[in-house]
């Protein structure tokens, strides 16, 4: 750990080894605020987190970028490889620029913010998450949501919402196609109230809720048949 | 009145081989459900196995052990490759992966208490870790598989090992369903979906593809987890050769290796009959290729652990003998619990099935109280007492194991090795790639 500056510690990745990083960041009642410096992609930075810490990253991170996060908050100043903040289960990820595929994977808990685009299957199987994406998403996105919110405030890709359960689905922009199961509904005044909510957290509360749709499952792929088998 | 065989052999009727009486009625069930069949277990079928396999016990050319009076080990470490806790079992029996929602709390309680009377491990499923199950496990894998359901870091530093499921043997390319009927709020609870729907599981992870991937996901559970548990690896058999080359470049400390006879709590019948290989045929691929990348049978190796039809205690001196490091029992296991008791056959031909054919895994209903979220059939299931059940299954296991080891001349279980055995079929003898008996032929050997 080198101490450029006296108030918050910082890691540079360039010279010190992520196992050394991520076993610091691990200690038993950490708290206060940490900078990580020169990623350059690296995988598996900041996983596994469970303090109440900010950990600041400056520049691009590889493969599941603060992964299964409890508690802490994590600002990404870049881009985020595959699987950013997967199974995250409490706390706040911010990405300031784009990420790619599988974002918020399958996260239980804690809000996942994407300032810029993220790829395809942006939100696959999440259980509770919030994610909000300031740009596009790839398609197959909420593939098999079951629970917490997606919120788009661009485009979505082919099959938005496939096979989905109950998690909700408010895009601002089209869905290139949605996904088998997935339908628009109505929005109701509680969805505004919920979507104003999760826009806010996100630090985009200039959007009209008004401007979005709703899309979440018709529950027709609940009880197998013979009619919904492909 | 129902005709006998013999009434049936006085009348000349002759039943087709092709269009058997099951065949007949598997053309008839589709015809009037238009829905496949679903069912638990594993393959049915006639298959190549280890009872085709025969030990050459010491006598002049080779020198025993004395039966009753020298030492024969048993125990087995696991995982020592990266992991800062390497696992340490007793036996070579561990017991396999099946998930609380498939099995009741009181099943996978007996299971963990049968492993920890024993000194070896249990393993989750998919579902979670309930804190029974934890509770009364000295030593559990939690499984990591591609729903994740109730997979949290909380779980993954409490478990003594973690297992990435790529496939099991009753299913290998395949996802899961767990039918509604088996989905209570507790189960529900656990996975984050609604009660009472029919749950499909995924085939794929959700968050990576390939065997490079694999390679960084599994950097991420061991950074996550400090380095200091085993990551296993899991695969249903089919390109096991290949499998497992890839899992051991990913970085596996452990490659589990499930044959098609591998059971399953639900899965079409076509998928359990169809897709995959026998363990048989699995286990000398998975072998050749951790020999052929320096990693077998060494300190700082990687471990073979193989399941799928594993019975008795020459079962798993077969697999031991053909270089497996432990196997893992699962159906086995249920069956040592109570499932398919004849003391519920009324029972089992009310639900249409009888006892020694029950295989109804995932309707939930099952009158031994195991494969059921159902609170009064679960009642039926002492988890005290059926752990003492599966742990006296275990020690017989070992036990048998040992007899086998001794009469080979051998001072430890895993000595066992495949110069020790002989096949009594063609096909065995090349699958398993020993001799057929009484000759030096193995079939297919040196093309």
């Amino acid at each position: 750990m080198s101490s450029a500056d006296e108030a918050v510690p910082a890691f540079d990745l360039s010279t010190t080894p992520l196992r050394e990083v991520n076993q610091a960041l691990h200690a038993a009642g950490l708290e206060g605020e940490y900078v990580i410096e020169n990623p350059r992609g690296a995988h598996n930075v900041a996983v596994g987190l469970d303090a109440p810490v900010k950990v600041t990253v400056n520049g691009h991170l590889g493969y599941y970028a603060a992964g299964m996060n409890q508690q802490a908050e994590v600002v990404i100043n870049g881009n985020a490889g595959t699987g950013l903040a997967e199974n995250m289960m409490s706390g706040t990820v911010h990405v300031t620029g784009s990420a790619s595929q599988s974002a918020g994977a399958t996260g239980r808990g804690g809000l996942l913010v994407i300032d810029g685009d993220a790829g395809a299957r942006c939100g696959i199987s999440m259980k509770g998450i919030d994610i909000v994406v300031g740009g596009d998403v790839g398609h197959m996105s909420a593939f098999m949501a079951q629970k917490g919110r997606l919120v788009v405030r661009g485009d979505a890709g082919d099959a938005l919402g496939d096979s989905l359960y109950e998690a909700r689905i408010y895009l601002r922009g089209t869905a290139k196609s949605l996904g088998a199961d997935c339908v628009e509904k109505e929005l109701r005044p509680e969805h505004l109230q919920e979507l104003a909510g999760l826009l806010k957290a996100a630090g985009f509360e200039d959007d009209d809720p008004a401007s979005y749709k709703r899309y979440g499952s018709a529950r027709t792929l609940y009880h197998f048949t013979h009619e919904n088998e492909y | 009145m129902t005709l006998t065989s013999d009434d049936r052999a006085r009348l000349g009727l002759r039943e087709s081989a092709t269009f058997d009486r099951a065949t007949i009625a598997a053309i008839q069930r589709a015809a009037e459900t238009g829905i496949y069949d679903i069912r638990g277990w594993g393959a049915k079928r006639a298959l190549p196995h280890f009872d085709d396999l025969l030990f050459l016990g010491a006598s002049v050319s080779r020198y025993p052990l004395e039966g009753y009076r020298e030492r024969c080990g048993t125990d087995v470490v696991l995982g020592a490759r990266n992991a800062k806790y390497p696992l340490h079992l007793d036996i070579p029996v561990t017991i396999a992966g099946m998930s609380f929602g498939a099995l009741g709390a009181n099943a996978k309680e007996a299971l963990g208490r049968a492993a920890s009377a024993t000194g070896t491990s249990t393993t989750t499923g998919d579902g979670g870790m309930t804190p029974e199950e934890r509770g009364h496990s000295k030593t559990l894998v939690y499984q990591y598989l591609p729903n994740r359901y109730g997979m949290n870091p909380d779980d993954l530093r409490r478990a003594d090992a973690i297992e990435i499921v790529l496939g099991q043997g009753a299913k290998p390319g395949g996802g899961g369903m767990l039918l509604g009927q088996k989905v209570s709020e507790r189960v529900a609870g656990m996975r984050d979906l609604p009660a009472g729907i029919d749950q499909r599981s995924a085939s794929r992870h959700p968050d990576w593809t390939g065997p490079d991937d694999l390679t960084i996901k599994i950097n991420e559970i061991r950074e996550i987890t400090d380095w200091e548990k085993p990551v296993y690896v899991k695969v249903g058999a089919s390109r096991t050769y290949y499998d497992v080359k890839l899992a051991v470049h990913a970085g596996a400390d452990v490659v589990v290796v499930d044959g098609m006879q591998g059971g399953t709590a639900a899965t079409q019948d076509v998928f359990i009959e169809h897709v995959g290989i026998p363990t048989l045929a699995a286990v000398p691929q998975a072998v050749q290729a951790l020999q052929e990348l320096g990693v077998h049978k060494k300190p700082d190796g990687v471990q073979l652990i193989v399941s799928g039809g594993i019975r008795s205690g020459a079962d798993v001196a077969k697999a031991l003998a053909l270089g497996a490091d432990a196997v893992a029992i699962g159906t086995a296991a249920l069956i040592a619990l109570g499932d398919n008791d004849p003391k519920y056959a009324a029972e089992y031909e009310k639900l249409g099935s009888a006892a020694g054919f029950y295989d109804q895994f995932q309707a939930g209903q099952d009158p031994a109280g195991i494969t059921t979220q159902d609170p009064e059939l679960q009642q039926r299931l002492d988890p005290v007492e059926g752990g003492r059940r599966v742990a006296n299954y275990l020690r017989v296991l070992t036990m048998e194991a040992q007899t086998i080891a001794r009469a080979c001349g051998k001072a430890h279980v895993t000595h066992l090795e495949p110069e020790d055995m002989v096949a009594v079929s063609i096909e065995a003898a090349a699958m398993a790639r020993v001799p057929l008996a009484g000759t030096s032929w193995i079939p297919g050997a040196g093309l």
